[in-house]
């Protein structure tokens, strides 16, 4: 038998993931020992993942503001204007824990917890996206991480039916015990449309909506809040069971519901379910809450208090009801067969009231709980800088084609093809760019208004130098839309590292957040939402420092955008943007040599906006027929990429005599694209870079079935088939992931 | 061409289908509720994709029992085009107006890709806008479109010109990677014996504007919207 008035031990606050202080914060505040139902709220509210107490001060530098944020960090999602009266509205939040516990169900609660987070603001899903970091492949929980991750995110958003339409997929052995799953969705609303969590009005009623609560998921926030040890395993029954029918049911009945102008305040039940929503919808609205927990709808029997406020069970959601519009909203909940109850109402007394069997278990301040969690200013110390390492002291490879090949059938390098086709990307029927180019690409209904949307972040990066890795991953975000022609409007952030309390750590996230910061306000690219995820470490061995970054960017005209594939035979390729041959913390020098050191290479924001103007305006003018953004492998891989796209070769000549080829090749200098332009557009192309003060080179052309690279001497440097390449590129994921 | 798109709980081509039905033919589809008993007034009734019911059970079972089913029933009796594609195909099954079922996918992966399907008999109301032998693309979305049914069947199914469409390869061949599933015999789209219910588990309604990459799923409303014209 349950009994809510225990003694709080040491222990009891130990287990609840409270610090010694943070429980006499606790004391202070209510003046009286918790009961043990109020000590699991707290638990729910103070931990990391829920009260950001470690991250919130410099989460506050970041810009958040914008002509076009209409709501920005703070609610269920970030909402952007993107003209005549419409919104997107989008986040990206990580599920980094239970997917490693328990992949499959913790991926795909991961991408219910995101879609449920969009449609809770009145909002279709349009498109979804997942940023998916493994361990080494050599490690033997990899496989089944991967197997399972991948099966997770397509069984829940295939089932809900959003088109899957990027992300990411790499691997490291960073990630060998600690995953991460960082799930994205973006959906479509009316700006006068939104709905949001902050309840109005005295006495009304609170209503529960959705699946019944169970056992399932307890604790989930608070583990999510911990680092993971030998024994992670155990805690396979904190993860959630993910149901994509309730979540599809709930989306279209909660839009449905919405139209009939009963929703005063909604808020979906995700981390810390009941305890999390329903004091966020008081105390955002200055008003307490009672609940009645002998209402709520249960799964199991004889649940206590303390477990329905701390259960995770997906698919739930709480509203505050327009008593007058009652009839019309109970019709809505039955024509879609959800169960739902009246378990609550508002009040004017700004306590947190929770009865059960009609005994109060729990009356707490409801602002305090909020407001009052713990805020620290974690010692950090700055990372160590690393030396610039030349192109001149990186060796050759034995055979450049060799290396070109080895490089492109690479794990992180390889077609994701195994991945993405677990991911339906037609459904809705306006998918026009698929997974595998720069951004995914989605006509809004009707057209011809279209978004763009794409996951970066380059860990390796941010672990050699946080502050340039910070500056890259949104410099690539914002290249990536540039490149299909899209406008960047906005970001949100999921920033993954390790345990906080560790100076070098906290160091790393002060560093990325720094350079993501000043990379946002050089382009002009606001963060309106985002999501922590610290203590992502396993025996001590920290994650490398991944702020995954979410983009999304507003296309005037669907039909005016371009793939990244070669086209037409005879095509000038073109290079835009400067090469130094920057090898340092190149995939080059990690793969081929062994070694993975050095500075990354550094962005020149104003450089990045430049060439990324220069190329959407040429994307939207019609005046290229390819582009695409140099990243990961350099121009080497950029160009492979496009000729395995497009299905036709191309012959290069490296521009330079003076650095090596394998650093003209491999080198990952940033704010480059590729763009390729009929033989009669070039010299156009050529004066207007000249006049914008781009540099533009022209590296080949587009023909043939085979990759060649000459030096500028004209000696041939590799001759590869566009088949040999395909097959190379095909192999290595299926190949690893055998019968799985 | 008037016509009915049946949503259950947890469909999720049900706008794309209606979409598509509107481009090609010009008119709106009816939306009718799987609770419905009847239907209106429509020439073809589509059962289109997505998870009935979340598909927990065998997938199409429970659909295939809903209330609305009884009508797509009657209306099929009557000679009414009835079209059902990917979680359609599957209820379509489940109720018995075609033959054989739907399993899981050879590979136990769900599949999401453009295949290339075979016109074997553009003699049908469904196929008619295309030419015997042509070749066309659509995309494939699903878990278990595993055609299977026993030896006679799909031998009379093939006897009687029923096989409608084939997973071949670009080129047209069979047996060369271009079966997403393992269906028997490349089985990708059937039609029942009187020749108005048709089932496909690929998904011409997202291959009908060029934007979405093409036009190749036209053929299958415009062969439809011809044949009731």
């Amino acid at each position: 038998m349950f009994n809510n008035h225990i003694a709080i031990t040491p222990d009891l606050v130990r287990d609840h993931g409270l610090k010694p202080d943070e429980y006499e914060r606790i004391l202070q505040l209510i003046g009286r020992p918790p009961t043990m139902t109020e000590l699991g709220i707290f638990s729910a509210m103070w931990n990391e993942h829920c009260s950001y107490k470690s991250s919130r001060l410099w989460l506050k530098t970041l810009p958040t503001k914008g002509e076009r944020v209409i709501h920005g960090p703070g609610e269920n999602a970030g909402v952007v204007d993107i003209g005549d009266g419409d919104v997107v509205v989008f986040k990206m939040e990580s599920h980094n824990h239970p997917s490693y516990i328990e992949p499959y169900q913790g991926a795909a609660t991961g991408v219910g917890g995101i879609l449920r987070d969009v449609f809770t603001m009145g909002a279709r899903p349009i498109a979804a996206m997942n940023s998916l970091r493994f361990g080494s492949p050599d490690h033997p929980r990899t496989q089944h991480v991967v197997s399972g991750v991948v099966a997770g995110v397509g069984g829940y958003g295939n089932s809900f039916g959003v088109p899957t339409v990027g992300g990411e997929v790499n691997f490291h052995p960073r990630y060998n015990g600690n995953c991460l799953v960082n799930a994205f969705a973006a959906g479509i609303a009316k700006a006068d449309g939104i709905f949001l969590s902050e309840a109005k009005g005295v006495g009304l009623p609170v209503v529960y909506l959705g699946s019944k609560t169970g056992r399932d998921g307890m604790g989930g926030a608070t583990m999510a809040s911990a680092e993971f040890d030998d024994d992670s395993d155990e805690k396979r029954p904190t993860v959630q069971v993910g149901d994509p029918f309730s979540e599809k049911v709930l989306l279209e009945a909660c839009l449905e519901l919405m139209q009939t102008g009963a929703v005063i305040a909604i808020q979906d039940m995700g981390a810390a379910g009941l305890t999390c929503s329903a004091v966020e919808m008081g105390a955002k609205g200055n008003l307490g809450l009672e609940l009645d927990l002998d209402k709520v709808p249960c799964r199991e029997t004889h649940m206590s208090a303390y477990e329905m406020m701390l259960s995770e069970s997906q698919e739930r959601m709480l509203m505050v009801l327009d008593p007058a519009r009652h009839a019309a909203a109970e019709a809505v909940f039955v024509k879609w067969g959800l169960d739902f109850a009246v378990v609550g109402k508002t009040t004017d007394t700004l306590r947190f009231v929770v009865t059960h069997h009609g005994e109060v278990m729990a009356d707490l301040p409801i602002k305090e709980l909020g407001d009052e969690a713990p805020l620290y200013d974690r010692p950090w110390v700055e990372t160590p800088k690393r030396p610039v390492i030349a192109a001149a002291d990186v060796p050759a490879p034995d055979d450049l084609g060799d290396a070109l090949l080895t490089l492109i059938s690479s794990p992180d390098l390889c077609s994701r093809r195994w991945v993405v086709e677990q991911y339906d990307h037609y459904v809705m029927g306006n998918t026009v760019q698929h997974p595998g180019g720069d951004a995914g690409v989605v006509r809004l209904n009707g057209g011809p208004k279209g978004l763009a949307f794409t996951a970066d972040v380059t860990p390796r990066y941010c672990e050699a130098d946080p502050y340039e890795g910070g500056k890259q991953a949104i410099a690539e975000s914002w290249r990536n839309l540039s490149a299909v022609g899209s406008l960047p409007i906005a970001v949100t952030d999921n920033l993954n590292f390790g345990n906080p309390e560790r100076p070098e750590i906290m160091g790393q996230f002060v560093g990325c957040l720094k350079g993501i910061g000043d990379a946002c306000r050089a382009l002009d690219y606001p963060i309106v939402s985002g999501n922590v995820s610290l203590y992502n470490e396993t025996n001590g061995q920290a994650i490398l420092p991944t702020p995954t970054i979410g983009g999304v960017g507003l296309i005037a005209d669907v039909e005016k955008t371009v793939g990244l594939g070669f086209r037409g035979a005879g095509e000038a390729i073109v290079l835009i943007g400067d090469t130094t041959g920057w090898l340092g913390q190149s995939i080059y020098l990690r793969e081929i040599c062994g070694r993975e050191e050095g500075a990354p290479p550094p962005v020149d924001l104003a450089q990045e906006k430049r060439h990324g103007d220069f190329v959407r305006d040429l994307v939207t003018a019609g005046k290229i027929s390819a582009a695409h953004d140099l990243s990961d492998g350099g121009l080497g891989i950029a160009l492979a990429e496009m000729a395995l796209a497009g299905n036709i070769g191309a012959a290069i000549t490296l521009p330079d005599t003076v650095l090596p080829p394998h650093a003209l090749l491999f080198g990952e200098d940033q704010g480059r694209y590729v763009v390729t332009v009929a033989a009669a557009g070039l010299e156009t192309l050529r004066a207007a870079a000249k006049a914008a003060g781009v540099p533009a080179t022209v590296v080949g052309a587009v023909g043939g079935s085979e990759l060649t690279v000459s030096a500028l001497t004209g000696a041939s440097l590799c001759t590869i088939s566009v088949q040999t390449l395909r097959e190379r590129h095909e192999a290595w994921f299926p190949a690893f992931m055998g019968a799985a | 061409m008037k016509s009915a798109v049946v949503v259950f709980p947890g469909i999720n081509r049900d706008n794309d289908m209606a979409h598509a039905l509107e481009v090609v033919s010009g008119s709106k589809a009816h939306m009718v509720w799987h609770a419905d008993t009847e239907l209106p007034d429509v020439d073809v009734v589509v059962v289109p994709g997505g998870f009935s019911y979340g598909d927990y059970l065998r997938c199409g079972a429970i659909a295939a029992r809903a209330p609305i089913m009884a009508a797509v029933r009657r209306h099929a009796e009557r000679g009414g085009f009835v079209l059902g594609v990917c979680n359609g195909f599957q209820i379509l099954t489940e109720a018995g107006l075609l033959p054989g079922v739907l399993m899981r996918n050879a590979s136990l992966k769900f599949v999401c890709k453009l295949v290339h399907l075979r016109v074997d008999n553009a003699n049908t109301a469904f196929s008619s806008a295309y030419a015997a032998g042509e070749v066309f693309r659509t995309p494939v979305a699903h878990g278990e479109g595993n055609y299977f049914a026993d030896d006679e069947t799909v031998k009379r199914l093939e006897g009687e010109g029923r096989v409608v469409f084939r997973y071949v390869d670009t080129a047209g061949n069979r047996g060369t990677g271009g079966n997403p599933n393992g269906a028997v015999n490349d089985i990708a789209g059937i039609l029942n014996e009187a020749g108005n219910v048709l089932g496909m588990m690929p998904h011409p309604e997202n291959l009908v504007e060029p934007i979405q990459g093409g036009t190749d799923g036209r053929g299958i409303f415009a062969s439809v919207l011809a044949a009731v014209a």
